[in-house]
């Protein structure tokens, strides 16, 4: 091997905080997968996986989405795929309560009635898998959604940028979790993974874990601000390894939104640690992702790097908002030939 | 099946391309009227007709005239009358045809992707993706050669009516390839496609029809294998390019001997996909679905031979295996199809064959666990693991899905593997360390090298292969000269040698006797056999004995030359000082050889002292010119650099003339010598005195051991020897026409590049005599393409 992982001078010193007991476990999350319980830091490990080529990853995405197309009612299955694996999401500055709730009742009832009966799917609890709001809005939400299984997630730990004091940041965690959220979106602070401060961040990412409690835990790479694919894949091996549920790529407020050959090095990523421990890590895309065309290159990408499993909402996450209308429209057009507008279907 | 069931199954379900705009195409086409010749369409003069299938199913999809050789007498005159227009046509005139055509085939596209997975079984991505796409940019590009031709080409011109023969692979990319530079250069076409795949060159020939092509510039006729000997055996054709099998390639080598056409050859390939242990694993399994499985695997540059590291063979295998279960088997047109059928029903039992004979040689063959459709000559993704170098499946190009797999310990032996093989077209090199993939590039014998990459085209860098992969380059500037000829100062016609009754008088008796050796790595050596060659003065009497070379001497030379490292891996500028200092130490002995010169040639002194002059003044200038020939570095439309690197061919054999006896020599071996290449020379058999008393200052000129070899003797018969010598990479002939045309038959054992004066010698003195085209016939241009990004 040529070169070897680094760890920087840790500096302070961090010392994982003790586990504890989340604040609000009264809602049983229903994945149904081994929950991974992270592992031992390995920097060996990571040294095996560093190898990431982005020509070569770009090549893949650039045939991957020529190779597979989806036609007529396959795509339309797909397209409803989408929404059930979807994080219907509100993050602005300017969200109230009022704009949570019609988030909630849009995630309840997704599609046009005439559309769901068209496609015969009137009777079945299609739907986006969470809602995905700020901690404010966290007990509004799971007040909106009480019943219809759909899980909330809250972002959390100073998003988007993670830069507040640890301890605030897990505060932030068990605030949430207390107000009903049972999905956690945190983000890590960038610069940990520049100066390859590993251990700190692995450290963090296993207090926000345990903080998190029964509460499954989604770790935002922030990929459009690590520069380099490599540190894409090396900042999500220390996040599986310190007990990541779901690996997400962005906030949706860098400069640069998910993109597909982020993605692959991710699911790779995904792929490296599931054979390695035999625990099945979760995917979300998040940002940018808001056509229906869009959201079948992500599914295609889950489906031929990881495999169906990672076609259930347990397993992987659109972060959208968006994105739904327009799968509407496109499945309006399935039924009925029309090339729909956006007016004609309930905004979120 | 519902919507609900198809959520619930996420499968990807078919997506078949319309093919109605094809088939409509061909319900219209009148294939008894297929041979398109001077501007319009014939009928073969024999009315026969060969059938085209389709592989997915194989349905006739047309009778198509099968051309004779009368057809192609028409076609080639029909090309040579169109020729002086043409040729004289300016830059300007030529580029805008190019451009129509290329223009007109994009409007044209999913037509000619269609019909090509049609008629070849290729899945629709990939002709859709890459054949047609690529086909298109060959002709945009050469546009603008066209155009570029007094600027980049100075002194060249088109060689003339052009034969071309193609393969049925790539049908639309191939046609491409050979006609574009073509026609960039001014030369008219006669091209014929693959008996199992004409379609879409007959779409093209319409799209030349409008695309305001004069008639006669593109003749494309049908046929089998009478129709490509009648091209190949033209006396109307000045050049013939070919693609194909090397065992098809070497016929035509051996057809053309003696002819004086310019040949270029695209090959067979047993190309090696190595992959280091630092290599991003992932993506090496998708440079093999790139490589091996593009096309079925029916490509000459698939990466066929996997050579893995050891410490990560086994978790590279298992990946392919996952990534194999992965790939789709199915209806070409169906675009979610990974690989369709093989062309034709032969293909498909040949390798069968392969691989039935691979698993008794000992290879363990796994393919995924997949249905094949009913019909259709479909063979799954083959993996063949535990291949020795022996085995037939590490040997021989299968041409199909199969990828054979070797491990390696270190970067020695992985090179050592690599070019354990009697092709050289291509190579891919995995490793996130760019040393190690600069490292292991250059010393790979082919003539495409990937790195981290594979299957990577386009017109601006040369595609083409080392040894038995053929030679000659298609796309960028190297490709271009292929098409171009430069006029060389002609010499006087070379008359066989006569072994006259040897002279017995002692031109001096004063001097001490002397006797003249052979030079063989370094060293001074009496001939195996033992035996002598008198040399006679200009006035018939004795000047000296040389030894009569023999097979086992030129064995020796050549072996010396081979093992020469030291020349090769100089640096140019290090080579360069060694060639100034020859060139110092022979004018220190200026003299010596004016009076050899008088005393063998009966020239005056005057003369002498000239020739003698300017062999040093040649030394002189190759000396200055070994660091400044360098390659180039092209632009395709990717974020990475193509490296056209020119590497030494090898070891060159120079079979020197009579008539200017030491320039004639130092014009050729200076300029083999200055790129890198150990030479092999057979000196003038008259005048052999001149070079022996060269070895002397080549001896004291710091010119490594093997670099230069002397060996003294009859020059038919040595080469001859050179030309059968499988280890000789390139031959130099001037001498009579039947030992040049013999050189060129005789050189297909291996597919040595053979430049042959054709029994003319080359006016020496003349300053043209020198220089560029020299160079060029010394190096062989290797693309190594280096995709960046971070």
């Amino acid at each position: 091997m040529s070169s070897t992982i680094r760890e920087a001078d840790l500096g302070t010193k961090v010392t994982p905080l003790p586990a504890r007991a989340a604040a609000n476990t009264a809602v049983p999350p229903d994945h149904r997968i081994a929950r991974n319980p992270g592992m031992k830091l390995d920097l060996g490990f990571m040294e095996s996986v560093r190898s990431v080529n982005r020509s070569a990853l770009e090549r893949r995405v650039a045939s991957l989405t020529k190779r597979r197309s989806i036609k007529a009612d396959n795509q339309a299955a797909w397209l409803l795929r989408a929404v059930a694996c979807m994080d219907l999401t509100t993050l602005n500055s300017n969200d109230t309560e009022e704009r949570v709730r019609r988030l909630c009742a849009k995630a309840i009832n997704p599609f046009r009635r005439d559309i769901a009966e068209g496609l015969g799917i009137a009777d079945e609890k299609i739907h986006p898998a969470a809602v995905c709001v700020y901690h404010p809005f966290v007990a509004t939400a799971v007040e909106a959604v009480r019943g219809t299984g759909i899980h909330v997630a809250a972002v959390s730990t100073a998003f988007p940028h993670g830069l507040a004091p640890l301890t605030t940041r897990l505060q932030e965690i068990e605030a949430s979790v207390r107000d009903g959220a049972d999905e956690i979106d945190v983000v890590i602070p960038r610069g940990l993974v520049f100066g390859a401060k590993w251990r700190e961040l692995y450290n963090e990412i296993v207090s926000m874990r345990a903080a998190c409690g029964d509460a499954h835990l989604k770790v935002i790479l922030g990929t459009g601000d690590l520069a380099t694919l490599r540190n894409v894949m090396l900042a999500s091996m220390v996040a599986m390894m310190a007990g990541a549920d779901f690996i997400k790529t962005s906030t949706g407020k860098e400069s640069v939104n998910a993109t597909l050959p982020v993605g692959l090095a991710m699911v790779r990523a995904i792929r490296a640690y599931f054979e390695e421990t035999g625990y099945l890590i979760g995917f979300k895309p998040a940002g940018g992702i808001s056509t229906a065309k869009a959201s079948l290159d992500w599914l295609v990408l889950m489906k031929e790097e990881l495999g169906r499993p990672w076609l259930e909402p347990d397993l992987f996450r659109f972060g959208a908002s968006s994105l739904l209308t327009d799968i509407e429209r496109q499945l309006e057009h399935h039924l009925t030939g029309h090339y729909s507008a956006n007016h004609r279907h309930a905004m979120a | 099946m519902n919507i609900l069931d198809r959520y619930h199954a996420m499968d990807y379900g078919p997506a078949p391309e319309a093919r109605n705009e094809a088939d409509a195409w061909l319900a219209a086409r009148d294939f008894s009227k297929a041979l398109f010749i001077d501007g319009t369409w014939k009928a073969a003069s024999g009315g026969k007709s060969f059938e085209t299938s389709e592989p997915s199913s194989g349905k006739l999809l047309a009778k198509v005239s099968d051309a004779r050789a009368t057809d192609i007498d028409a076609a080639v005159a029909a090309a040579a009358k169109a020729l002086p227009k043409w040729s004289a046509s300016s830059g300007y005139v030529r580029a805008k045809v190019l451009y129509a055509i290329g223009r007109a085939m994009q409007r044209h596209q999913r037509l000619f992707a269609v019909l090509e997975t049609i008629d070849n079984g290729k899945p629709i991505r990939e002709s859709r993706d890459i054949d047609v796409p690529l086909a298109i940019r060959h002709f945009i590009h050469h546009a603008g050669w066209a155009q570029a031709l007094d600027r980049d080409f100075p002194g060249h011109k088109g060689v003339g009516v052009v034969g071309q023969i193609i393969p049925w692979n790539f049908p639309l990319l191939m046609l491409a390839w050979k006609i574009a530079p073509a026609l960039a250069a001014g030369c008219t076409v006669v091209l014929k496609p693959a008996e199992f795949t004409p379609l879409t060159s007959i779409l093209f020939a319409e799209i030349c029809e409008r695309a305001g092509v004069p008639k006669g510039v593109v003749n494309i006729v049908q046929g089998g294998p009478e129709a490509g000997a009648a091209i190949v055996n033209h006396p109307g054709v000045q050049k013939i390019a070919f693609t194909g099998s090397s065992e098809v390639g070497k016929i035509i080598r051996k057809a053309t001997a003696g002819s004086g056409k310019k040949l270029s050859l695209e090959l067979g390939g047993k190309s090696a996909f190595i992959v280091f242990e630092d290599a991003d694993l992932d993506s090496a399994v998708e440079g093999l679905v790139d490589g091996i499985w593009f096309n079925q695997g029916q490509v000459c540059c698939a990466g066929s031979r996997l050579l893995v590291q050891e410490g990560i063979a086994d978790a590279l295998i298992a990946k392919v295996k996952t990534r194999m279960s992965r790939l789709r088997v199915g209806s070409p047109l169906d675009k979610n199809t990974d690989i369709g059928p093989l062309v034709d029903l032969t293909q498909l039992d040949r390798v069968k064959g392969l691989v039935a004979e691979g698993a008794r040689q000992g290879a363990v063959c796994w393919q995924p666990d997949a249905a094949l459709p009913s019909s259709g000559h479909y063979h799954l993704p083959t993996l063949a693991t535990g291949v020795s170098p022996a085995n037939i499946l590490a040997q021989e190009e299968v041409f199909g899905p199969v990828l054979a797999t070797m491990t390696f310990r270190n970067t020695e032996e992985a090179i050592e593997l690599a070019n354990n093989t009697r092709y050289g077209l291509a190579a891919s090199v995995w490793s996130e360390n760019v040393n190690l993939a600069l490292h292991v590039a250059p010393q790979l014998k082919a003539g495409v090298v990937w790195v981290n990459g594979t299957n990577m085209f386009d017109a601006a860098c040369g595609f083409g292969g080392y040894r038995e992969s053929g030679f000659g380059r298609e796309g960028g500037r190297e490709g271009m000269f292929e098409y171009l000829t430069a006029k060389l100062p002609l010499g006087p016609v070379i008359k066989p040698a006569t072994i006259s009754a040897p002279p017995v008088e002692q031109a001096d008796g004063s001097a001490i006797d002397r006797t003249a050796k052979l030079f063989i790595g370094g060293k001074q050596i009496r001939p195996d056999g033992n035996y002598s060659l008198a040399v006679a003065t200009a006035k018939g009497k004795l000047a000296g004995e040389v030894g009569l070379g023999s097979r086992k001497d030129i064995r020796d030379a050549v072996s010396a030359a081979r093992a020469c490292k030291g020349w090769p891996d100089a640096t140019a500028y290090n080579r360069s000082q060694v060639l100034y200092y020859l060139a110092e130490n022979l004018s220190g002995r200026a003299d010596e050889f004016s009076a050899r010169l008088v005393q063998l040639t009966g020239v005056t002194a005057k003369a002498a002292r000239e020739e003698v002059d300017q062999s040093i003044e040649r030394l002189f200038l190759y000396a200055g010119l070994a660091d400044k020939f360098e390659g180039r570095v092209h632009q395709p439309p990717a974020r990475a650099v193509t490296l056209a690197l020119h590497e030494p061919v090898g070891v060159v054999g120079i079979v020197a003339p009579d008539t200017s006896p030491l320039l004639g020599l130092i014009s050729l071996v200076a300029p083999a010598l200055a790129m890198g290449n150990t030479v092999v020379a057979v000196p003038s058999e008259k005048y052999p005195l001149l070079a022996t008393d060269l070895y002397q200052v080549i001896e004291y000129s710091d010119v490594p051991a093997g670099a230069i070899n002397i060996v003294t003797g009859r020059t038919a018969e040595l080469a001859g020897v050179l030309a059968k010598h499988d280890d000789v990479d390139g031959l130099w002939v001037f001498a009579d026409a039947e030992t040049c045309a013999k050189a060129e038959a005789d050189s297909i054992g291996n597919l040595k590049r053979v430049w042959s004066g054709n029994g003319r010698g080359l006016d020496w003195a003349s300053d043209e005599a020198a220089g560029d085209a020299f160079l060029r016939r010394a190096v062989e241009v290797k693309n190594v393409w280096v995709p960046y990004g971070d």
